[in-house]
This record gives C-alpha cells, structure tokens and sequence, in this order.
C-alpha cells in the first residue's frame, strides 16, 4: 500500500512516498530529499503525535479562560479524547503559568499546564 | 494637562514593544516607557494558543502567551513603566506624544526617542469587494480567535474560511477542536499562503478541504449568514462561470492579509513603503523622523515572532543610543534594493559601519536557487517562498568592500 506524508521539517515540504507492508511496516520511502524528511515520515506513519492547546474555564481572573497545553505531545488519535475533558476543567485564579491544571493527562504521562498567568 | 517626560516611549506592548523597551533599557536609557491600550501586555500573542512560537528565540516551542508571559516576567525585572489602557491620539515629528486614559486624562509625554510598535490589523471585507448582503456571522479570522480564546465562546457551529494564511488554517482547527464544523478553506492562489506545518498539522488533520485557486464570490443571508457561493478563479483572478459552488454555513472568517497600522506613523510625517504599508527605516531602524525607530509588525507583517523579538532589539537599542545622545551622522549611506523575485527589504538603507540583518520575502515560490546580496554574500537556498520570511547578515566588512551606493538583493538560479 502506498501512503504520502508532506514533511514539515523546511519550507521544501517534500511529498514523501511510503510503500507499506502487510503490518503497516514501511518497506521503502521515497521523495525526501534529505535525512531529516526520513526521520519526520517514520515517526509521522509510527507514531504520529500533537501538542494539544486549548482552554479551560477560569474563575477568579482577569479572563473568563485559561489557556492550557500539554506539556509533551500526545498521539495524535488522542486529540478528540483530550478536548472531552478539557472541556469540562474549570481552574480558579490566581494562577501561575506552568501550574499542573489536570495531572496526568488520559493516563498518558504528560500533564496540561497553564499557558499563562491568571 | 499632565506633562511627562522620558528617554524612550513605546507605542504597543506587544511582543514588538516588549523586545524594543528592554534592549533601551539594557542599552542604558534610565526611563523607558511603554504604552499600550489593551488592559495587558502581550499583544495578539495572548490569543495565539497554539505552539510553535520561540523555537529560534528559546529552543523550544512555546504558545503565544507563554512567549509573551516569557517577556513579560523580564519587564517585571526591570524599572521600564508600563501605562495600560492608555491611547496614544497623536505622535508629532518634535517627539511629543498625546495620549489619553481614563486615570490621568489627557498626558503629554515628552520622549528623547521612540519607538513605533503597533503591530498590525487584519484585512476586513470591505477591502475584498465581496458582494452580498451584511449578515451577522462575518469575521476576521483574528477577531473569532479572540473571541473563542480569550472570551470563550465559539461565533459559529458552521464555518468557512477565505483566506489560508496561518491564522485562518489555525482558527482552521481551533474552531474543529471545539466542535465546528469547518466546511471549506478557501484560497485566491494555486498554493496555501500559510505554512506548510500549519497546512498539515490544522487542515490535513482533520480532514478539512482546501480548494485553491478558488474564492467567495457571494454571501447569502439576511440576518445572519446562511451559505457562500465560491468558485475557482483564472490567473487574473476572475470567477470561472460554471465552477459555482453554494456552502452552507453560519460563520464565514477572513484571513486575507494584514497590514501595519501607520495611521499614527504617516500623521507625524513618517515616510511609508507602498510595499510593505510600514515605514522606511535605515540600519538604526530609524524611519525618515530622527529619534522615532519603527519595528515589529508595525514596519512589514512578519511569521515568526522570534525575528520581531531580534529586529525589535535592535530598534530599542538604538533608540536608547539616540535618547543618551550616543548616535552619529553616517558617512556613506547605501540604498538597498530589492532585485529579481524580491517583494521587499528592510531595512532600506544601511551604512557600512555597523553589522546589519536584512528582511525579506520573495514575490514567488522557487526551489534550487541562491540568495545574492549585492555580490557580497550568497545563500544557498533549497525552497524560497512568500510565505517564509529571509533573513541575512551582513558585516561592515562586507558592506565596506561594496562599489556603488545601491545593494541589490535578488534570487539567483544556481
């Protein structure tokens, strides 16, 4: 099967061919004009994964809501899951960028922190 | 009415301003002087959520408001007053400054030097000609990013989006991640304007459709707005008949372009470049009026805010020199031209005696090609696009080996 992923690394933005297996196993990638175009595509089809920012509501602040991140990236089919429960966070002020705002985000290991002070 | 006096004022605090007040801070100028009408500092980068912004500045990727806050926390450090809320009315080319808040009236600020730095604003409707009736349910892209990010509600359930500058491709997925449904991203040109991350990572995504070479060509709708009608385009831009196309949507958002905000600039008698919309300024970032220093988005619209931080520096820096009375006349001044597939360059004019970087963006996407300044230095570059702000440094030394008085700065085949 084949599979384009557009690498993001440069301006380039090379069009990377990726002929896939029966597993899903990359059997051979072309199109990439450098090292680091092999490196994205791999991880791209492996494992492909996001920074989720969003916001939560906020009490007590300046702005009715607090913007928030995770602070790793997260798979990519999590992103959906993630705004379920950001959606329903509330934080109160005052708050320090930084600040852990849910711990341990969907049993991934990374938190959502806040963006900004409150 | 309330005098004030100081070294260097500062019109906007955003990240522009921040990055200028410090460098005339650190440059030695005792009272440093921001002045910004929001009720914070930070600027559009509050409501920029997303990451990507400091990878060059920082080495990491942080969101607009942790940039911003980063910044922020440094002014915190220092003496430099910050007046919030405040509206500068008139700059005059004698460097006084009136502004108005509603804590101490009116104020005359008396400044050694300033710095202009207020940014930009969005490109609205009126300047696309798009006919149709008013409804609600029209924003800049901009505007809806505030009101989801800072405000917290979503205007729409239904969007379209003209326009695939990166503010459209994030509000793009930021309207998808709350729930609406992103029908269309629609674009004048044969290749998205924003970055190509940003092509990825907010429309491919979530599977939303971007029609080039396409634009709106009618709203319907009353009250509020029920559809658009796109249609792909010729190269002159022109509505193909029989590519009509009917969208429904309650939201349609603009991301057509933005422009420096120079009304307070060209009423002091600040010289503009019909290119850019901003100021001509010299290596200083000095505009045409000694002591006033322009940078940020106020003088071209950048896409990294780590190259407004480094150009703003370098504007605060020498503005504080000129407060201290340090500068000196240059004795050779060079006019910087933009050559072959070159939209524009700033600065305009350099001497040769102090390091300069210049700006710049070409008019055209090209692969394989070579950066050439002035014969003084060549780039090899692999992709150029209009997308991607160049930028290059050049030292005295270069500069002083150049014959002529012209720097021509042009896109070479290799």
């Amino acid at each position: 099967m084949l599979k384009h992923i557009t690498c993001t690394v440069c301006p380039m933005s090379c069009n990377v061919e990726l002929t896939l297996g029966e597993d899903n196993e990359i059997l051979s990638l072309t199109g990439n004009k450098c090292a680091r175009g092999k490196a994205y595509a791999t991880s791209e089809h492996l494992h492909p994964e996001r920074t989720l920012t969003s916001i939560v509501k906020a009490k007590g602040g300046m702005h009715p809501v607090l913007p928030v991140r995770t602070n790793k990236p997260i798979p990519k089919d999590k992103l959906k899951e993630g705004m379920q429960v950001v959606s329903k966070v509330e934080a109160q002020a005052p708050i320090k960028m930084g600040d852990v705002i849910v711990a341990d985000f969907l049993g991934l290991g990374v938190d959502l922190v806040a963006t900004r002070d409150l | 009415m309330k005098q004030v006096h100081v070294d260097v004022a500062v019109i906007g605090g955003g990240p522009a301003g921040l990055a200028a007040s410090l460098a005339a801070r650190k440059e030695g100028a005792e009272r440093v002087l921001i002045i910004e009408r929001n009720t914070e500092l930070g600027g559009i980068l509050q409501q920029c959520i997303h990451h990507g912004f400091g990878l060059h500045r920082f080495k990491e990727e942080l969101t607009g408001p942790e940039y911003a806050q980063r910044f922020i926390d440094f002014i915190k450090e220092t003496d430099i007053e910050v007046m919030l809320e405040t509206m500068v009315l008139e700059v005059t080319p004698e460097r006084k400054i009136y502004a108005v808040n509603s804590e101490s009236g009116m104020l005359e600020i008396h400044a050694k030097s300033i710095v202009l730095a207020m940014g930009c604003r969005e490109r609205t409707r009126g300047a696309l000609r798009i006919p149709g009736g008013r409804p609600a349910g029209v924003y800049s892209a901009g505007t809806a990013q505030r009101y989801v990010n800072i405000d917290g509600y979503v205007p729409g359930k239904k969007a379209v989006i003209l326009g695939s500058g990166d503010i459209g491709l994030i509000m793009a997925r930021r309207f998808t991640l709350e729930g609406a449904k992103v029908e269309a991203v629609v674009e004048v040109l044969p290749y998205a304007a924003g970055l190509t991350r940003n092509v990825v990572q907010c429309l491919e995504d979530y599977d939303i459709p971007l029609y080039l070479q396409s634009t709106v060509i009618e709203i319907h709708g009353n009250k509020r707005i029920e559809a658009v009608t796109i249609a792909q385009v010729d190269e002159k831009w022109n509505p193909i008949p029989g590519t009509e196309r009917k969208i429904e949507c309650d939201t349609l958002l603009l991301s057509v372009g933005l422009v420096p905000e120079n009304e307070l600039s060209s009423q002091a008698g600040v010289a503009i470049d019909p290119i850019t919309n901003g100021p001509l300024v010299d290596d200083a970032m000095m505009t045409n009026l000694p002591g006033i220093f322009a940078c940020g988005n106020v003088l071209h619209v950048h896409d990294l805010v780590d190259n407004v931080s480094k150009e703003s520096e370098r504007a605060g820096m020498y503005a504080g020199r000129y407060a201290l009375g340090k500068s000196s006349e240059k004795a050779r001044r060079i006019k910087v031209q933009a050559g072959e597939n070159i939209r524009y360059v700033v600065p305009h004019e350099v001497s040769s005696e102090e390091p300069v970087e210049f700006f710049m963006r070409v008019q055209r996407p090209q692969d394989d090609v070579a950066l050439d300044v002035g014969g003084l230095r060549r780039i090899r570059k692999t992709s150029v696009r209009p997308s991607e702000m160049l930028d290059v440094k050049i030292t005295p030394e270069q500069l002083q080996s150049l014959e002529g008085d012209t720097l021509v700065i042009q896109i070479v085949e290799q």
